[in-house]
């Protein structure tokens, strides 16, 4: 395994890899998420409890569930670049963390955007509701220590030592909130095989699932990019494509 | 007459030392953190109203937000003084394991800081007329939970000893962590107020102390290497 990701530890191999994924990453959402959303958002029926506001889950439990997954994912490469000393491991982190910290906000607001309607107010003092925000905190500290370094591979290390004390402290904070207090409902579509809900709300949510998935995927190839060509703006093969990328606009 | 010679148990000893005669040669550095934690504790009740029953409720609160904050004001200092003057990078580069240097001086900024908000505590407590029957648990909660805040705070003191202005940045990235401690701990004196026994929020506050007194020091430890470069 390792000689077959020995060539991806050099910036310029993992650049032009992750250029030929972009595209599939870029289509399978364009495709996941126009279908998932028009049939989850018209198609779908409407909840018999909750009503047509019911439709926020579709945008609500997969960015939240994903605001877990790439902290788990950031901490991963924080966990690489410690141990084996990836550099690219680093770049991943910084990529990741903004990303994070954007659907931890989307799971927020949608949260609260169906809680006025269902629980009747915008905020309440939940196990599920508190933990999320501190992971945005979390994914704030993270992002604020990697930005204060003026040294971008420093930043990176630090930042992925915070990102690792951090998941160790995740478990304990969700732990303590939800013995603390709590409202929220359990989760209905983690039960794999069998959801807590009918086949035909279920299956538009896998397809929105999956294309938020996806669009994450797609945003941390751009993000990657742009670390890894940040990093190393100073090597030729950086200077070379971007001479190469301006050549047609200066041949005009 | 090697380095290696010295034992762990001697290294440590000697740090702790070094560290505790630095702190008592500048007495005022070390006394500011606890006349805070006194102060922001007496706004409190001027800005709530001196109600007896609503003091007494959320005194648990009051006290525990505010050594969370008198600590992360002496953070600062934990390595700032090191870093600066060079001998940061003299205890990186000796042949004793990191840990042992990063747990002595997490150690020394526990004697300096947490245990004198202990020992101020039950007089803040009378001040905020706390129930009787929770003395007992804001003390043991104090005892367990200030080292937790020392060894956590420490990371964040390492990772942001580089950075020129840190301060912010330190509390930002501490806080959020600081919060089991402050769920755990204002739970147990609460239940305690109801005369009720507190021994499992209590047991998850030495948890947590343990967990972090053998993992924290190593986290130190990269943090440092990492912010020292």
């Amino acid at each position: 395994m390792w000689k077959w990701l020995h060539p991806y530890a050099n910036p310029e191999v993992s650049y032009h890899f992750t250029d030929k994924i972009k595209p599939w990453f870029g289509w399978a959402t364009f495709l996941l998420l126009s279908i998932g959303f028009v049939w989850a958002l018209l198609f779908a029926p409407a909840d018999y409890q909750q009503g047509e506001s019911f439709r926020i889950f579709y945008i609500h439990v997969p960015s939240a569930i994903l605001s877990a997954g790439i902290y788990a994912g950031m901490a991963t490469a924080a966990l690489c670049s410690l141990v084996w000393q990836f550099k690219l491991a680093d770049a991943s982190v910084s990529a990741l963390a903004p990303i994070g910290a954007i659907f931890t906000a989307i799971a927020l607001v949608t949260g609260a955007a169906w809680g006025k309607p269902m629980w009747g107010t915008w905020w309440v003092w939940d196990a599920r509701l508190t933990s999320e925000l501190i992971l945005l905190f979390l994914y704030l500290g993270v992002i604020a220590l990697n930005n204060a370094f003026d040294d971008k591979q420093m930043a990176g290390k630090a930042a992925g030592i915070l990102a690792l004390v951090g998941v160790i402290n995740l478990p304990i904070i969700k732990y303590s909130v939800e013995w603390w207090n709590t409202l929220h409902q359990g989760a209905t579509v983690s039960k794999l095989g069998a959801p807590a809900m009918a086949a035909e709300m279920y299956w538009p949510f896998l397809f929105c699932f999956l294309g938020f998935i996806g669009l994450v995927g797609y945003v941390t190839c751009i993000r990657f990019q742009t670390e890894v060509i940040s990093r190393n703006k100073m090597r030729p093969w950086v200077r070379a494509l971007v001479c190469d990328n301006n050549q047609p606009e200066e041949a005009k | 007459m090697s380095a290696t010679a010295l034992s762990y148990r001697k290294t440590f000893s000697l740090i702790l030392k070094r560290d505790l005669t630095i702190a008592f040669r500048h007495k005022d550095e070390m006394l500011n953190p606890l006349l805070f934690f006194i102060i922001v504790v007496t706004l409190f009740p001027l800005g709530i109203g001196p109600e007896t029953n609503t003091l007494a409720k959320i005194a648990p609160g009051i006290i525990w937000v505010s050594s969370l904050l008198a600590t992360l004001l002496s953070l600062d200092r934990l390595f700032k003084a090191d870093h600066n003057d060079g001998s940061l990078e003299q205890m990186l580069i000796s042949p004793q394991p990191l840990f042992i240097f990063t747990l002595a001086k997490i150690c020394a900024h526990w004697l300096l800081t947490g245990l004198p908000l202990i020992l101020v505590a039950p007089l803040l407590a009378v001040l905020l007329h706390l129930p009787e029957q929770s003395y007992q648990a804001l003390f043991l909660t104090l005892l367990f939970g200030t080292p937790v805040l020392s060894f956590i705070g420490a990371i964040g003191a390492a990772l942001t000893v580089g950075i020129k202005k840190g301060g912010v940045l330190l509390s930002l990235i501490v806080l959020p962590l600081y919060i089991p401690v402050l769920i755990f701990a204002t739970s147990a004196i609460d239940t305690a107020s109801m005369s009720l026994p507190y021994g499992g929020q209590l047991a998850i506050i030495a948890a947590l102390f343990f967990g972090t007194l053998t993992l924290a020091p190593f986290a130190v430890g990269a943090a440092l290497k990492v912010s020292t470069n």
